[in-house]
């Protein structure tokens, strides 16, 4: 099928993205790599006016050591993130889970910035956004500001982005020494979106667990963080201590049920998904 | 309308197109160069594969707007001459096609993938085409072609 008529937009700054956001008003749109937005536009799921393209603008396609971050341009691939040696040497949560997207040829087009704008709740890559406590770089006509992703995930396909603000970059600070992660991502096909997903980020001495980040995708509305798991796995040096940790991951959350699964099974999944990410991520 | 120009299958070709105006649609219906296939409606099934600057991408979800000034590499602009590509020869050799219909998303996806990892193991060759389709062959001598391609690029390089 063919997408309704718009107008296109290809912006070089971010200047000139905000600036045709503005005048485009509440029916323009971003592009990014488009491997949302396309097939949406080519269902007729929306129709905007005008399209403004920021794959090519030059600061949004940086990828950077800022200190104790990494900053991300908005339009760096999925498939560059997963790529990068940067990115594996201080986020390897990042380009593990990156790996996990969709195919290739998507990885290829699709953008860490409009995964993360697009804020499906089944995307791989904002929860680990959640679970590394990556900030996000919004530029809109008032100029910059900072948002953190507890903040910036707010529903289902829906973020603290205005309609005329684009997100810049996301600065994912970096995993020191000791750190080791996991992502597990349960699908019944190839190439599928996660039924459920598990990011786990954990840091061991001496074969203890001293301190953990848990994320959740697709158990909820946006990532979600099981901050219960977390604080439970302090200390853990067992299976079993990570499998106890693990059985609370879906406390408090109340996923969909749709034709993959239904709730109770989404719990039992995020438990079992768990424990199988923390014990790949200490080794223990 | 914009004003488009690209390299497709090493021929200089340009154009006024629709904004919306899918690249594959571009490829098909303006060019001629009705090779790549559409197979779904939902970005899945990598009929429609083509190498965007060498880099595989599904030509229904990439815009022709979107191409403007790179070089775009369709399972027509393969062969030099007479002289099909490893892997396509490949293809017809291990029968890795039955209706051919996801073969020239399938071969491109292939080239793709051998172009980064020359040498691939089943399973990463079962991974790196995750994103096409066959409804026909089953898979298994579609992952023998990419096997022998694979072993005559390596002894012809
Ligand atoms: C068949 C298929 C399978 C997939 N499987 C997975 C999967 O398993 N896991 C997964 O996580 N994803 C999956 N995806 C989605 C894929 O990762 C997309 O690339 C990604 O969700 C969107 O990135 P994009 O750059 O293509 O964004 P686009 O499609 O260009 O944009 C998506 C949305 O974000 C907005 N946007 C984009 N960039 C910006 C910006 N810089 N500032 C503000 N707004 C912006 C757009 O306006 C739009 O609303 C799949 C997609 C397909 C087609
Ligand atoms: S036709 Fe492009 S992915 Fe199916
Ligand atoms: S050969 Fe028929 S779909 Fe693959």
């Amino acid at each position: 099928m063919i997408p309704a008529s718009f107008d296109y937009v290809k912006a070089s700054t971010v200047d000139e993205a905000v600036a045709a956001l503005v005048k485009g008003g509440e029916d323009a749109k971003v592009l990014g790599g488009g491997q949302s937005l396309l097939p949406v536009l080519r269902l007729r799921l929306n129709a905007p006016s005008v399209l403004i393209d920021v794959s090519e603008v030059g600061e949004m396609r940086a990828l950077t050591d800022d200190g104790d971050a990494l900053l991300i341009g908005a339009s760096v691939t999925t498939y560059e993130v997963m790529h990068s040696e940067l990115v594996k040497e201080h986020a390897g949560l990042l380009s593990l889970t990156a790996g996990a997207v969709a195919d290739p040829a998507i990885r290829h087009k699709g953008t860490f910035g409009g995964s993360v704008a697009h804020a499906d709740p089944a995307g791989d890559l904002p929860t680990v956004a959640a679970a590394l406590d990556c900030e996000m770089v919004i530029a809109g006509p008032n100029g910059r500001r900072t948002v953190a992703a507890k903040d910036f995930f707010v529903d289902y396909f829906t973020t603290a982005l205005a309609a005329d603000e684009v997100l810049v970059a996301v600065r994912v600070p970096k995993l020191g020494a000791g750190w080791s992660y996991n992502y597990q991502k349960f699908n019944r096909t190839a190439q599928a979106w996660a039924i459920v997903g598990v990011a786990a980020a954990v840091k061991s001495e001496n074969g203890t667990i001293t301190e953990a980040r848990v994320a959740l995708t697709n158990m909820g509305a946006t990532p979600i963080r099981a901050t219960g798991v977390e604080a439970a796995l302090a200390g853990a040096s067992s299976s079993d201590a990570i499998a106890a940790a693990a059985s609370k991951a879906a406390d408090g959350t109340s996923p969909t049920s749709d034709l993959h699964a239904d709730s109770e099974y989404r719990k039992h999944l995020a438990a079992v998904l768990t424990r199988r990410a923390v014990e790949a991520a200490s080794g223990i | 309308m914009t004003h488009i120009s690209a390299t497709v299958d090493g021929v200089h070709r340009q154009g006024e197109v629709e904004p919306r105006t899918l690249l594959v649609h571009w490829l098909r219906e303006s060019l001629g160069q009705v090779g790549t296939t559409v197979g779904c409606d939902t970005s899945n099934c990598g009929a429609c594969t083509v190498l965007v600057d060498g880099r595989s991408v599904k030509s229904c979800s990439v815009l022709a707007v979107q191409i403007d000034g790179k070089s775009v590499t369709t399972i027509q602009g393969l062969a030099e001459g007479e002289d099909w590509h490893p892997v396509q020869r490949a293809f017809k050799e291990c029968h890795g096609l039955q209706c051919g219909y996801c073969t020239p998303g399938m071969v491109m996806a292939s080239v793709d993938l051998l172009s980064e990892n020359p040498n691939p193991t089943e399973a990463e060759i079962r991974e790196g085409l995750e994103g096409n389709l066959c409804r026909c062959t089953g898979y298994h001598n579609i992952v023998k072609a990419v096997q022998t391609a694979a072993a005559e690029m390596g002894a012809t390089t």
